[in-house]
């Protein structure tokens, strides 16, 4: 194909960008060189000592090889306590990204296969909730959440509180995800399965579960991510209940309070980053589907 | 064992128990429902878990917010619009204009940055490792990835070595360094933190405008080429005319993204020091360190007014959508 288009453009003799090929990989290698260098960067900083930190920049490493240590995550996950804040991300993250997905998949097959009035309406108010900021709800919430369900308990602090609302604000995008897929589910196969008597909940469960495995997989990877990531929610429902902090609760302290060992910060930073990337490297495809469906349908 | 553990294999194992055996008790009860009700019934129950937790905690506490936007700051006067009196004389106004330039700059670092390494990449043998590396920041926390900015943007007085990148260049080609963030003149700093959300969501706009890319016909390029068109009248006359649509859509996720920013500025300037305080941090300076929940609500409320026309536009491309299938 290149050879071919390549003729004309070079006959009219333009100055194009299939001609000369240089400026297209200089580009691209500034661009790819910024996106890249300032996490190895951090990288090679989490392997230096404090004094070496704060002196020199990473890169006179290469200049100046040598003295590279450990120490910077020992001491981050022991004494900085990083491990077990952690296991409180985990314990956020994994219930927070299971309850949503079961809950939106019966709602989402609900507004892909069953006939209700109102459905068209229900469904826009749930295309509006997707981007309700999630500041108009913090205030009652926490009110809500200090007597919980009328029973005197005070819940702010703690999992649940979290989990129910990373759920409720993880919904309405999950539901718009999944009932997208599976509104498009081939519809002889659905409907043969009820010729042959299932019920809704056989069809759910044997047919439109398995066959949205992969809207499934997208929508999942995109909430573990996003709880995981999650700053604010955290901030605000769990607050300064450092028991069950997660990992970027203690790491925005660390990269606030200025003075403290610049080293550990940078292993801290690597300590918070390696779960999503890991998902990122392992599953970028369902990873990158889940993100932008956000933005384009399909 | 730890108690946070059982706690949360608690929740991993009964709350996905609690909900398949809701929806199988539920079908058993419609079974004994009549004929044409069950079909009635049904939807409903299936519906009612995302109802009831989107009712009461995303609906009702928005209306509750209204509804204290228009209170004192805790909630047992009637103000009417005092707040909003405070908003547009107080820290308000400063916020939304910082506010407005994280808007602006952000939609367009994103998409001028993700349109081009999406029209560049598709030329070249590299593309998908090229996307990659744009890609992933995608992937880290905007607390994280602010921590590795910090790194770059990293600033000592001049005549001691630099240990940041940016200004260990500036002092190579002559300049004095810049403390990027610590420095209200001209923005700076807003500007330093801009960046920093541009480098995290530029993959998000690349990939979705590399997709809508290559569903342009190769056929309809190469005819212009015949017909002598350089590459950039093509650009100009074909592609980006196609893309816009894909361009709005982009554009709607930066704006919203840029709207909440709250993050960056929490952790990288102490929640909105050196003149960075956007509205969401503004709303947990009041909500917190005031205790001012009538202010805290107001700000929250204007946060959704700008919002609004957002919601409008997705719901008007929603329907567009649905309108095709």
């Amino acid at each position: 194909m290149t050879s071919t288009s390549a003729a004309p453009s070079q006959a009219k003799g333009g100055f194009g960008l299939r001609r000369l090929r240089w400026p297209v990989h200089l580009t691209l290698g500034v661009l790819l060189f910024i996106w890249l260098m300032p996490t190895i960067g951090v990288f090679i900083n989490s392997f230096r000592s404090a004094d070496a930190i704060n002196t020199s920049g990473w890169w006179t490493i290469f200049t100046n090889p040598g003295g590279l240590t450990v120490d910077n995550y020992s001491q981050v996950i022991g004494q900085e306590d990083l491990g077990s804040k952690f296991l409180n991300s985990l314990y956020i993250t994994i219930p927070a990204t299971v309850i949503p997905t079961m809950i939106a998949a019966f709602s989402a097959y609900a507004f892909a296969w069953m006939r209700f009035p109102g459905k068209n309406l229900l469904f826009l108010l749930l295309v509006a909730l997707i981007v309700i900021p999630l500041q108009t709800t913090f205030i009652p919430i926490g009110q809500f959440f200090n007597n919980f369900l009328g029973t005197g308990t005070n819940i702010n602090g703690s999992f649940l509180a979290v989990w129910l609302a990373h759920t409720a604000y993880g919904l309405p995008f999950a539901i718009y995800l999944l009932r997208n897929f599976m509104a498009d589910l081939p519809r002889e196969v659905l409907e043969s399965a009820y010729i042959d008597g299932a019920s809704p909940v056989q069809a759910f469960f044997r047919l439109a579960l398995p066959m949205s495995v992969p809207a499934i997989a997208s929508l999942v990877i995109f909430q573990f991510v996003f709880v995981w990531n999650d700053l604010l929610v955290s901030l605000i429902f769990i607050g300064p209940n450092t028991e069950n902090q997660p990992l970027t609760q203690a790491l925005s302290s660390l990269v606030s309070s200025y003075g403290s060992g610049w080293q550990y910060l940078a292993a801290a930073g690597f300590v918070a980053m390696i779960v999503p990337l890991m998902v990122f490297l392992a599953l970028q495809r369902y990873f990158v589907r889940g993100i932008s469906s956000g933005s384009v349908k399909g | 064992m730890d108690p946070r553990l059982v706690t949360a294999l608690e929740a991993l194992v009964g709350v996905p128990l609690v909900l398949v055996g809701y929806i199988m008790a539920t079908e058993y009860l419609v079974r004994m429902a009549r004929g044409r009700w069950r079909d009635r019934i049904r939807p409903w129950l299936w519906l009612t878990p995302a109802l009831v937790i989107l009712t009461s905690f995303l609906i009702a506490p928005t209306i509750q917010t209204i509804w204290m936007s228009l209170h004192n700051k805790n909630g047992t006067l009637w103000q009417g619009l005092d707040n909003y009196a405070w908003f547009m004389n107080g820290p308000g106004i400063a916020s939304l204009v910082n506010n407005v330039l994280w808007v602006v700059g952000l939609t367009m670092g994103t998409i001028t940055i993700g349109l081009a390494v999406a029209v560049l990449a598709d030329r070249v043998r590299y593309e998908s490792v090229a996307k990659s590396i744009l890609f992933m920041p995608m992937a880290i926390s905007a607390v994280a990835s602010g921590l590795i900015w910090k790194f770059m943007y990293w600033y000592q007085i001049a005549g001691t070595p630099q240990t940041g990148v940016l200004n260990e260049g500036l002092t190579h080609v002559g300049v004095a360094p810049v403390a990027f963030l610590t420095n209200p003149d001209y923005k700076i700093t807003t500007f330093a933190l801009i960046f920093v959300m541009v480098w995290m969501w530029t993959g998000f706009s690349m990939v979705i405008i590399s997709a809508s890319l290559k569903s342009i016909s190769p056929e309809l390029l190469e005819a212009a080429r015949v017909d002598g068109a350089t590459e950039w009248q093509v650009f100009r006359g074909i592609t980006l005319p196609l893309l816009a649509p894909t361009l709005a859509v982009v554009s709607t996720t930066m704006i919203i993204t840029a709207l909440k920013t709250f993050d960056l500025v929490y952790t990288l300037t102490a929640n909105g020091s050196y003149d960075t305080q956007v509205i969401a941090n503004e709303m947990y300076n009041q909500y917190f360190k005031f205790n001012n929940d009538g202010r805290g609500a107001t700000l929250a409320v204007v946060l959704l007014l700008i919002i609004i026309p957002v919601m409008l536009f997705n719901i008007r491309r929603f329907r567009a959508q649905e309108g095709i299938r």
